[in-house]
């Protein structure tokens, strides 16, 4: 399912002043693509996001999801969002297995894969285990593995890495890495940082700062397996970081 | 548990120091074994039994149906704004009365039968809770209603599935306190006018000048209190074990 966003713009009224956060994007993310969104903080790429999820309405234009305009959150657009958002009165599995309880899946096929997806992420020892007895990082494999479970065509990602350290950001970067090359879904990534998008997508889009609209959008030809010293990693990382710094200063004028 | 055993000790001090010393008229300070011997004799005719189970009766019946009122109306109005827009303005006028203010009016209308009595604690407990359950409805992080609904669920499974149990632990707080609230006026209304009951037999002892008794009803109040408290906490630790499994693991 590919996703498809024509024309659109978003503002928000705050203490009655209109703040437009979104202008004029348009954007195409093909089937089985990974594509980042990157930008200074406030550039409306979470707000994007958003709307694709349909958490948000927005003020003009459509979001098409496989040709059917969006109204709504639904079960074919999973979400990854950067606090995790587990249910904390659910164990492990039983948040796993959530949206596969809402179809009303059988629970031996439940079980089967809920077995699958926390193996996927490395969890199969956990399934038992409670949000609040997980680190940052395993909570995320948790959230992340709830929304592959529901088998969703697209899931969409809020800076799903922004809130752990260094460390356990580039390791679960390597585990979408590869968990994608195994599930092939079309997935949009919000991230601020360049590297993430330079290794995990097949297009970088850099939004400008507020009101957001697309800049530029780099197109990443890297082998699938990408290595983070390799010269040409580096070259799309300086090439992205001089775009984006020219929308940092643009905050800061 | 030592405290309480410290208190009791005093008491017994107390009591049987003034019944020697003459400090004042012993029958006004009751002795531990004064009141037990009233236990005693309450329990071996069938009248405390009757008593308590009167009042407990009046309790659950007024508590329980405030409560499902509480649930259904603090629900309504948590997720429905116009519901809470309208109905915030009349409870924040009633709620400061006293509700004993009212309790006249409950025996005026409803008689000095179990309905005033029912309908007195069923109004005193309905308000305190509805506001803490509509309060703890609202906390519910919508984030988490945003995640669920993007794994497929509808505004029946968001209220069954993340509300509530999301929910759950304010809620039951507020029946906690709803139902010590209970305890504490159905004194109240029994004084003022019933055949049977605690409120009842604690009055029964300041008109036929039994002090024991008052102090009996009173502790038996207390217990009751008490070991209510105990069993909702202990149901409240079992069902909110995902709270504290992270300090034992």
């Amino acid at each position: 399912m590919k996703i498809d966003v024509r024309g659109l713009s978003r503002t928000f009224v705050a203490a009655g002043r209109e703040t437009p956060a979104l202008l004029g994007v348009d954007l195409e993310v093909a089937e089985h693509e990974f594509v980042c969104l990157l930008g200074p903080s406030g550039c409306g790429k979470s707000t994007l996001l958003n709307i694709v999820a349909g958490f948000l309405r927005p003020s003009t234009g459509e979001v098409r999801v496989g040709g059917r305009p969006v109204t709504g959150p639904g079960a074919d657009r999973g979400v990854v969002f950067q606090e995790y958002v587990l249910f904390p009165w659910l164990t492990v599995a039983g948040n796993v297995e959530f949206g596969l309880q809402l179809k009303g899946t059988p629970a031996a096929e439940r079980r089967a894969v809920v077995a699958r997806y926390l193996e996927l992420v490395g969890l199969a020892a956990h399934a038992e285990k409670f949000p609040v007895q997980l680190s940052g990082g395993m909570k995320q494999r948790v959230a992340i593995a709830r929304a592959l479970a529901n088998n969703p065509e697209i899931i969409l990602m809020d800076e799903p890495f922004g809130a752990l350290d260094a460390q356990t950001r580039e390791v679960l970067q390597d585990e979408l890495g590869r968990i994608q090359r195994v599930e092939h879904k079309t997935v949009l990534f919000v991230t601020h940082s360049i590297r993430e998008a330079v290794y995990l997508a097949d297009r970088t889009v850099v939004m400008t700062s507020a009101p957001g609209r697309i800049k530029q959008i780099f197109t990443i030809k890297l082998p699938e397996i990408r290595d983070r010293f390799a010269p040409e990693f580096t070259h799309y990382e300086s090439e992205i970081t001089r775009v984006v710094k020219e929308e940092v200063a643009k905050v800061h004028e | 548990m030592v405290a309480l055993l410290g208190v009791l000790g005093a008491w017994a001090v107390v009591s049987y120091g003034n019944r020697a010393l003459g400090v004042m008229a012993p029958a006004l300070l009751p002795t531990p074994g004064e009141v037990l011997a009233v236990f005693a004799d309450t329990m071996r005719d069938g009248s405390l039994p009757r008593h308590v189970g009167t009042s407990l009766a009046r309790v659950a019946v007024g508590f329980g149906l405030a409560a499902v009122a509480a649930l259904g109306l603090g629900l309504f109005a948590a997720l429905c704004v116009p519901v809470r827009l309208m109905l915030e303005p009349i409870i924040e006028f009633v709620r400061p009365i006293p509700p004993l203010a009212f309790l006249p009016l409950f025996l005026v209308w409803f008689g000095l039968g179990e309905a005033s009595k029912v309908a007195f604690i069923g109004y005193t407990t309905f308000f305190p809770m509805f506001i803490a359950i509509a309060a703890a409805v609202m906390r519910v992080d919508t984030t988490l209603l945003r995640a669920a609904a993007s794994l497929g669920a509808d505004r029946v499974d968001l209220i069954r599935r993340v509300i509530v149990p999301a929910a759950l632990p304010g809620i039951i707080v507020a029946l906690r306190l709803g139902f010590a609230l209970a305890l504490f006026v159905i004194v109240g209304a029994e004084f003022m006018g019933a055949d049977a009951g605690l409120g009842n037999l604690i009055m029964e002892g300041r008109t036929f000048f039994v002090p024991a008794q008052i102090v009996m009803g009173a502790l038996l109040l207390g217990l009751l209190g008490s070991l209510v408290n105990v069993l909702l906490l202990a149901t409240e630790r079992r069902l909110f074990r995902w709270r504290e499994a992270g300090a034992a693991s």
